[in-house]
């Protein structure tokens, strides 16, 4: 009982990072823009939170001040969204007012943010004038408080479900927003036709620059809060210059081929992709390490299973967006 | 009213010219934030880099073998490329190959150096290449989307790798590999005139040459160049589309598994999971930046890799910053130079039609049938 219920707090844990990272290319997606930036968004989104409450905790410091638990959550939060929106404008602007390949800028926009992440993440303490490794213990607690602690029920279902901070219920929301809106609304509506048919979206009346401008930012944005709770909750407010946000982003994109481009599958879809990437600790006494390394292959080949298995139905309703990967020029023929 | 046009005739002097002010334009904006950062003089941290790559022989030889690699993984990245095959799995593709390669140096050590080198090569070779015909074969026949799949298969390849490495480990538990055949030297690169590194140039340069004729004087060129244009056009022609998309992909990825050979035989003479160490997906940026003109990879190659060296030459004198100072810079040159490829692509005119003189004689009946839909619009 133990190891399932780590097992599952590891997954819920692992699983938001991946789901903002999925919900937001989702958005982004549905424009028409494949962003492979996802790795370098959400390596911007986590180190804007981390420097900016960095920053405000030093500050605090100085002055002898009690830091505000109110700014210590907002100025990482709207730090996190701005920094991950700052790179999806470098990718519009690149790709739809400059017309440069799609997956080409996404790569450079990770190495991009990769490299500004690492840089900050590893000197900037030492650029403050300060020693060892850099940590926002404050932000961090409040990030982690477990909102739900209150609810009258038994403690196994607590630790499950309950025992968060706050970002993994404000993830699923997210994702049911991006749901309610692509479905739901006009404006979803006119973004779902930029994507599949830019041109007959412009001909409609409907300002296909603006779509894309706004999908890729705001979904960015969302990526962003990936990092944010990466840096903030998954690894405690600190941070590590290893290549984990990397992969997580790049799972993130995975996610969204086995959601199908629908945010509502990425719910339960990140948390499954947290329950193979975990599963091994549930037998690790059992397993040796050959075995636990090839259990780690799961997210991957059960990834490439859904890709299959989505060509083979040809279902109409789970194709990427028709226009997907390419540039919209008005002129072109 | 500012006027967008497609043109396709932009001479070369020009383009390099867009380009030259591109990387200015980065390096300038790249001082800029150097400056901030560090309060340096970005013109002494930039010499501090060129010293630093060039100023001894020892360096310029790591400078060699690194865009040795960067140059061999972008040239079998050129033909899925051209035939605008997304694959972003050539990191995989090099691990695999890297690991058939470390497998044989481990177990096969008794056999002669030159068996086992061949040996080493085919096995490299067959491995990238079975990571290339996977996607491929499933691409072909359902249509799968191959920047996905070739992502993944990216993942298991590193799962693979720490699962031998289990097997091949230094001492138990260690999870490193150490360097394979330390004191034998069996499965190593002979050095050549007493440089390590002279058999990577020369495969490499070998494969650069080879590439460049294949996909410009070959039938098999030709129909890659037309089945990236357009599937129909291809099918039109008689090409097997599906046929050549899993030639062509094999081969993308035997290229890489060699680049996964040499950095095993000739340079690391380990394996590990970051043997490929992103340069899959900075072979990418150059492949593309080149136009697929293996040539061209090559100044491309360089100056990514003098960036990158530069850069570790910069941290090691001032310790306030790390070695991910060259990513930025990188990020940001790549930023200016895809940006740039606008105005190659594109000519931006000022639309008063009636003083308009049309700029090339040639082209200008084309230009104003063109013109007429767009005034419409405005």
């Amino acid at each position: 009982m133990d190891g399932i219920i780590t097992l599952i707090r590891n997954a819920v844990l692992f699983g938001t990072v991946i789901m903002f990272g999925s919900v937001g290319e989702i958005l982004t997606e549905k424009s028409g823009n494949l962003n492979l930036g996802v790795p370098g968004t959400m390596f911007l989104g986590g180190i804007a939170s981390l420097a900016s409450s960095f920053l405000y905790e030093q500050a605090c410091e100085k002055a002898g001040t009690a830091p505000s638990p109110v700014l210590l959550i907002l100025i990482p939060f709207v730090c996190a969204f701005a920094a991950g929106a700052f790179g999806g404008l470098i990718y519009s602007f690149l790709t739809t007012t400059l017309r440069a390949n799609q997956n080409v800028t996404g790569l450079a926009l990770t190495i991009f943010g990769a490299g500004v992440a690492n840089f900050f993440g590893g000197s900037l303490n030492r650029l403050a004038g300060g020693v060892g490794q850099i940590s926002v213990a404050k932000t961090s607690a409040l990030f982690r408080t477990k909102i739900f602690d209150f609810l009258p029920l038994p403690d196994v279902v607590k630790q499950m479900f309950f025992s968060y901070g706050f970002l993994v219920y404000f993830a699923i929301l997210v994702a049911v927003a991006v749901w309610f809106f692509l479905t739901k609304t006009s404006a979803g509506l006119n973004l779902r036709a930029v994507g599949e048919n830019p041109a007959t979206a412009d001909a409609a009346g409907i300002n296909v620059t603006r779509n894309k401008y706004l999908a890729t930012c705001i979904g960015t944005g969302i990526t962003g809060f990936g990092g944010l709770y990466f840096v903030m909750d998954y690894i405690s407010g600190t941070w590590a210059n290893d290549n984990t946000i990397e992969n997580l982003g790049w799972l993130a994109v995975a996610l969204v081929i086995f959601a199908t481009w629908k945010p509502l599958r990425s719910i339960w879809g990140s948390y499954l992709f947290g329950i193979f990437f975990w599963a091994y600790l549930l037998f690790a006494e059992n397993l040796t390490r050959r075995s636990q390394e090839l259990i780690r292959m799961l997210p991957y080949l059960v990834t490439i299973v859904v890709l299959i298995v989505v060509s083979l139905r040809k279902k109409k309703e789970d194709q990427p967006p028709e226009a997907l990967g390419l540039s919209y020029f008005r002129e072109d023929r | 009213m500012l006027r967008i046009q497609k043109r396709t005739n932009m001479p070369v002097g020009k383009r390099i010219l867009v380009w030259a002010a591109a990387i200015l334009a980065a390096l300038l904006l790249d001082g800029l934030i150097i400056f901030f950062l560090t309060k340096m003089n970005p013109l002494a941290v930039y010499s501090t880099m060129f010293t630093g790559v060039f100023g001894m022989s020892g360096r310029i030889w790591n400078a060699v073998r690194e865009i040795m690699m960067l140059l061999c993984i972008g040239v079998g990245l050129a033909p899925a490329f051209k035939m605008k095959f997304w694959n972003i799995g050539a990191e995989g593709q090099v691990l695999v190959g890297g690991l058939a390669a470390a497998l044989l140096m481990k177990y096969e050590a008794g056999l002669p150096n030159v068996l086992l080198l061949i040996l080493m090569f085919l096995a490299s070779i067959a491995a990238g290449g079975l990571w290339g015909f996977i996607p491929a074969i499933s691409k072909a026949k359902l249509n799968t989307n191959e920047t996905l799949f070739t992502l993944m298969m990216n993942y298991i390849a590193i799962q693979l790798v720490s699962f031998f490495v289990t097997f091949m480990e230094k001492s138990y538990g260690s999870g490193t590999v150490g360097i394979l055949n330390g004191a034998t030297q069996k499965g190593w690169f002979p050095p050549i005139a007493g440089e390590k590194y002279v058999l990577n140039v020369i495969i490499v340069m070998a494969v650069t040459v080879l590439m460049f004729c294949y996909l410009r004087y070959t039938k098999h060129g030709y129909e890659i160049a037309v089945v990236g244009e357009s599937h129909n056009t291809a099918k039109y022609a008689g090409i097997n589309v599906g046929f050549v998309t899993i030639r062509t992909v094999t081969l993308s990825g035997a290229v890489c598994g060699l680049a996964g050979f040499i950095a095993v035989a000739g340079a690391g003479h380990t394996i590990s999971t970051s043997t490929a160490g992103g340069r899959g997906f900075l072979a990418i940026i150059v492949a593309w930046l080149a136009k697929f003109n293996t040539f061209v990879m090559i100044l491309i190659s360089f100056l990514l890799v003098f960036l990158e060296m530069g850069a570790n030459e910069i941290v090691s004198k001032f310790p306030a910053i790390n070695e991910f100072l060259s990513k930025i810079i990188i990020g940001v040159i790549l930023f200016f130079i895809l940006g740039s490829e606008f105005f190659i692509n594109y000519k931006l005119r000022f639309s008063n039609a009636e003083k308009e003189a049309p700029a090339e004689p040639v082209p200008a009946a084309e230009e104003k049938e063109e013109a007429k839909p767009a005034e419409e619009r405005n």
